[in-house]
């Protein structure tokens, strides 16, 4: 790929995924978020990173596949740090918006609430994938420990699809469309690498 | 939305939405009055012309008169977001539904049942039932169970006055409410799938009879829009709000603590009783704080209070009790 190319892609990456961030924004600053504008933005940012993790995972499977498209994990992690990037918006709107900053109350939050708690756990789960996103990491840790630990984005995006269906209402089926994304990116995963790649070369 | 106006109010009569800024002290007004001059002017519209939020008015006016039991000090919340934000499962789970659907709720002609333990079973026409007493504006603090909260300008009279008239029995000990239903009007009303129909809520009797409990017909001076319980609901402020059982059709006394539809959904969580309280936390929602709906973000939370603030008002019916057991 040539450098203005990539480029122009890194750019329109960043437009993209900075995009709910400056709607957000922008309806802050017009009071245009709804009745509710703390839910509109605890929802925007949850779904974004939901969205964003699920287009992360999306990357290794479409390389296998379609081995035209390798060049695609030059994406994979300014994706996943976005991903990060709204996770923890989401998690400082829990902190400042619904909890005032109250520690106890938060502690109380997590054990007490199955959703809370699932987000949780995909929250801190992110946090070392985010650490080690540099080229520097990598090289220390070694490619292969390095690839073990970003497994846990597996753990994440299962917890993130969980806190995402227990904190709905019973009855609305919002989260399927996710779910079934992230179940299929999960999945094809256990495909065993070789058959795939025969046939692709076949 | 097309509601007839109750026919013998003449246009004399009619009081007009700016009577509204009385409630506003004269500080807030300006200040309230220069920020939305600003805010029309300016990157308000824009805003809203991205995403309008339509003001339909369903309301007709209707004539008030002040109340001293009325909520002071507080901003009230704008009519597109009460109108806008409701739970009212009949017409959809999502906060939006109501206002898309309610419209096919028939509320003329409208009549409410008055049965069990009465003297004898009446039938009130909602016309007369609006004429019954004067109207009063009530602004009251809304706490809803899920941690958000409004302050909104109700119109109607104390349901006491409404009961007086049923002549109920000594042995009525609670009253019931009981909605409409109509599987095919709402057909929305399969969403939640454990629910089972009419919607049904209670309170015990002196409850009913405290003077803050309201028997509303309208909202900032109007008819009540279908998404809010059109023609006519109970609204009890120092309870989550689904004890306020909207669209009333029957009104019974009984004797027994009658059966509430998200009691009978999940008891550990919705109390029969249901005051708010911020020290008897829920599985869902910690109940220390809520969102108040209308602001920007960085306004809405505050500090849940005992009874919503009606301590002074309703504390009394409770001596004795223990509001951990009895939630």
């Amino acid at each position: 790929m040539s450098r203005p190319t990539l480029i122009a892609l890194k750019t329109a990456t960043w437009i993209v995924c900075l995009a709910p961030f400056c709607w957000l924004v922008w309806g802050a600053f017009t009071n245009n978020l709804g009745p509710d504008a703390t839910g509109a933005i605890a929802f925007t940012t949850g779904r974004s990173t939901l969205r964003l993790l699920a287009v992360t995972l999306a990357i290794s499977p479409i390389r296998r596949l379609i081995p035209r498209l390798a060049w695609l994990i030059r994406f994979r992690r300014l994706i996943g740090l976005f991903a990060f990037f709204y996770a923890t918006v989401h998690v400082l709107t829990w902190v400042a918006l619904y909890n005032n900053f109250d520690l106890h109350n938060m502690l109380a939050d997590v054990v007490r609430r199955r959703y809370i708690t699932a987000g949780m756990a995909a929250y801190i789960s992110l946090v070392p994938l985010a650490l080690t996103s540099t080229a520097w990491s990598i090289r220390k840790l070694g490619g292969k420990s390095w690839s073990r630990l970003h497994t846990l984005i597996y753990f994440a995006a299962l917890c993130g699809v969980a806190h995402y269906w227990w904190q709905m209402k019973p009855g609305v089926l919002t989260p399927l469309a996710m779910t079934v994304v992230i179940a299929a990116l999960l999945l094809i995963r256990l495909i065993p690498a070789r058959r795939s790649s025969r046939a692709i070369s076949s | 939305m097309l509601i007839s106006k109750p026919p013998d109010l003449p246009s004399s009569e009619i009081t007009s939405r700016g009577d509204y800024f009385r409630y506003l002290t004269r500080r807030r007004f300006l200040k309230g009055a220069t920020a939305a001059g600003v805010a029309a002017l300016g990157a308000d519209r824009l805003g809203r012309l991205i995403s309008p939020r339509t003001t339909v008015r369903a309301g007709a006016k209707l004539q008030t008169v002040p109340s001293q039991l009325t909520t002071t000090g507080e901003q009230l919340t704008p009519y597109d977001d009460i109108t806008h934000y409701n739970n009212f499962y009949e017409f959809g789970v999502d906060k939006g539904a109501p206002a898309e659907n309610a419209a096919s709720l028939p509320t003329r002609p409208w009549t409410v049942k008055v049965e069990g333990k009465v003297a004898r079973p009446l039938t009130f026409d909602i016309d007369d039932l609006l004429k019954l007493r004067p109207l009063e504006d009530r602004v009251y603090r809304h706490r809803c169970v899920e941690a958000w909260s409004m302050v909104i300008p109700w119109v109607g009279y104390s349901l006491s006055e409404f009961i007086r008239k049923c002549n109920p029995l000594p042995s009525a000990a609670y009253v019931q409410f009981i909605s409409y239903y109509n599987s095919r009007v709402e057909q929305w009303s399969g969403e939640d799938p454990g629910i089972s129909w009419p919607y049904s809520e209670g309170l015990r009797m002196d409850e009913a009879m405290n003077p803050l409990t309201l028997l509303t017909f309208g909202l900032y001076g109007e008819t009540l829009p279908n998404q809010d319980g059109a023609p006519v609901r109970i609204v009890v402020p120092w309870k989550y709000g689904f004890k306020s059982a909207k669209s009333i059709v029957t009104v019974r006394f009984v004797d027994k603590q009658p059966p509430t539809t998200w009691n009978d959904q999940a008891a550990y969580e919705y109390g029969f009783y249901s005051n708010v309280n911020p020290n008897v936390d829920r599985v869902p929602w910690s109940q220390k704080t809520e969102r108040r709906i209308g602001l920007p973000f960085y306004e809405q939370s505050r500090t849940t209070l005992m009874f919503n603030g009606y301590t002074d008002q309703v504390g009394s019916l409770y001596s004795g009790m223990d509001l951990r057991k009895f939630y």
